[in-house]
């Protein structure tokens, strides 16, 4: 790839950048404790959480930043951050 | 400087130098022009509201903004939009913008900006002096210098031609020294319409804001690539050095007047001392040199318009052969005791095997006066070192030891 003065490039550029991998911690469900109320996805900063058709929710683990905020939002306590591992 | 005065006389008018700038301004057919009044360059930004208020620069939007930051920030997504885009500032303004320069110049947007020069705070003090532009010389901003109120009002419309051509897109600083050049009246020829219109074509960047084909601008850049923008930022400057030297050049052909491009030199041809200088402080420096070539001291002057890109090769050439080279400076690194112009002149020579003395003198910091006799003394300076060898690298000039 050149890069065009000042960078400037087509939309939809940030998917390709996969900025997940800067995470030490990720988080992780407990479905059973989940009660499908939606806060961790409408609060997460990089709209790295997705909804699945059983109306629960996974991470999209190659934006997620590990940032935490989801489960310390959740009024459940369904999110729990662990350390990465190689 | 080749000009032809007696062709001129004619079309002269007397106008404040403010009002030369906001004149030219309006020749380049700006299409967006945002600032925040600020002491002394409000009467450039006055005179172009009016303007615009009074239809005269048609296709054109004037953006009132509460601060210096979001002058310039409207820029930013006025110049990507494709309008040709202007802005006028000074001292705390300049610094308050620090962080949005250093995005225009990434985002290589030529937007075009006069610094009418004055000193920075604190202590409060609203006179001329250059610490204000010369603080952001690393922001990636072409940084120009003008001698008197003519060449500011042509330099404005050689910035738009120099920044906006396609090999190089980069901001353009227009700087002229407060009050001495933006609060003087004195004779001008203001820029015609249709010759700027020749001379200027329309800003038509490849790449541009468009709803019907969209971009992202200023996007992120991870450390696989930060490196190459910058490398592309520094080899556009590269190319710069050129465009500044042909658009001065072509400037000439068209309007008859020519003030140097990247430098100009006085009476340097056989000077065993060279005085290097910016801005209005040249003019009194001529006047030192014709007095003193009378009395048979060699001494020339070096007039630096372009410090960003710094012209290396072209004062190289000219102070190669000089006996002992004097930079004067209206700013201080402080910590390093130095003015910007000669640490830069120190470092073109160094590695070269050509062995010049240079000295530096910080001089009329916050608005004191420079006469004629300070010039003097300062070659006096400049002739002991020839006949001592002696240094003395760089010192504050006429400090009063009774406020010390
Ligand atoms: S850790 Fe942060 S980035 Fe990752 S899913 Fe939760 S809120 Fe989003
Ligand atoms: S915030 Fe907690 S309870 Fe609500 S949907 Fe997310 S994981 Fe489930």
């Amino acid at each position: 790839m050149t890069i065009p003065p000042g960078g400037v490039c087509a939309p939809g550029s940030t998917l390709v950048n996969k900025t997940g991998g800067w995470r030490t911690f990720k988080p992780v469900y407990d479905y059973d404790k989940c009660i499908k109320c939606k806060l961790c996805e409408l609060l997460c900063p990089d709209a790295s959480i997705d909804p699945r058709d059983d109306g629960f929710f996974e991470f999209n683990y190659d934006f997620c930043k590990g940032c935490g905020i989801c489960a310390n939002e959740c009024p459940k306590g369904a999110i729990e951050m662990v350390l990465e591992e190689k | 400087m080749r000009r032809d005065y007696e062709k001129e006389k004619k079309d002269m008018v007397v106008v404040e130098g403010s009002y030369a700038v906001a004149s030219a301004v309006k020749a380049c057919r700006p299409n967006v022009i945002s600032a925040y009044p600020i002491t002394p360059q409000t009467h450039i930004v006055e005179e172009l509201s009016q303007f615009i208020a009074d239809g005269e620069i048609p296709n054109c939007e004037y953006v009132m903004v509460e601060s210096e930051f979001s002058a310039l920030s409207a820029l930013v997504g006025s110049s990507a939009a494709g309008a040709r885009s202007y802005s006028a500032t000074t001292s705390q303004g300049l610094e308050l913008m620090h962080e949005v320069l250093f995005n225009v110049s990434g985002m290589r947007l030529p937007v075009v900006m006069t610094i009418a020069n004055r000193a920075v705070s604190a202590p409060i003090n609203i006179w001329n002096d250059q610490q204000d532009s010369i603080s952001q010389r690393d922001t990636g901003w072409i940084q120009l210098y003008a001698e008197d109120t003519q060449e500011i009002s042509d330099m404005t419309a050689q910035a738009f031609k120099i920044g906006e051509d396609p090999d190089i897109l980069l901001p353009v600083m227009t700087c002229m020294d407060g009050f001495i050049l933006s609060h003087v009246y004195e004779p001008v020829v203001l820029l015609d319409d249709d010759l700027v219109a020749e001379y200027l074509p329309p800003f038509e960047p490849e790449l541009k804001l468009d709803p019907k084909n969209p971009k992202t601008f200023g996007a992120f850049a991870d450390p696989n690539s930060y490196t190459e923008f910058r490398y592309l930022q520094q080899q556009a400057m590269d190319k710069a050095l050129k465009k500044i030297e042909d658009a001065a050049d072509e400037f000439y052909d068209l309007f008859g007047r020519y003030y140097g491009g990247l430098i100009d030199t006085y009476e340097t041809d056989d000077a065993d001392i060279i005085l290097m200088a910016m801005g209005s402080i040249v003019g009194t420096i001529k006047d030192v040199v014709d007095k003193l070539r009378a009395k048979g001291v060699k001494v020339g002057l070096l007039k630096v318009r372009s410090f960003r890109p710094f012209p290396v090769e072209a004062i190289h050439n000219v102070i190669k052969d000089a006996k002992v080279v004097v930079a004067l400076d209206k700013n201080i690194s402080i910590g390093l005791n130095e003015g910007a112009l000669f640490t830069e002149t120190k470092a073109t020579l160094y590695n070269t095997k050509i062995d010049v003395p240079v000295i530096g003198f910080m001089i009329g910091q916050g608005g004191r006066d420079i006469p004629v006799e300070t010039i003097e003394n300062i070659v006096d300076e400049a002739k002991k070192v020839i006949d001592s060898g002696i240094t003395v690298e760089s010192q504050f000039t006429d400090l009063k030891e009774e406020l010390l």
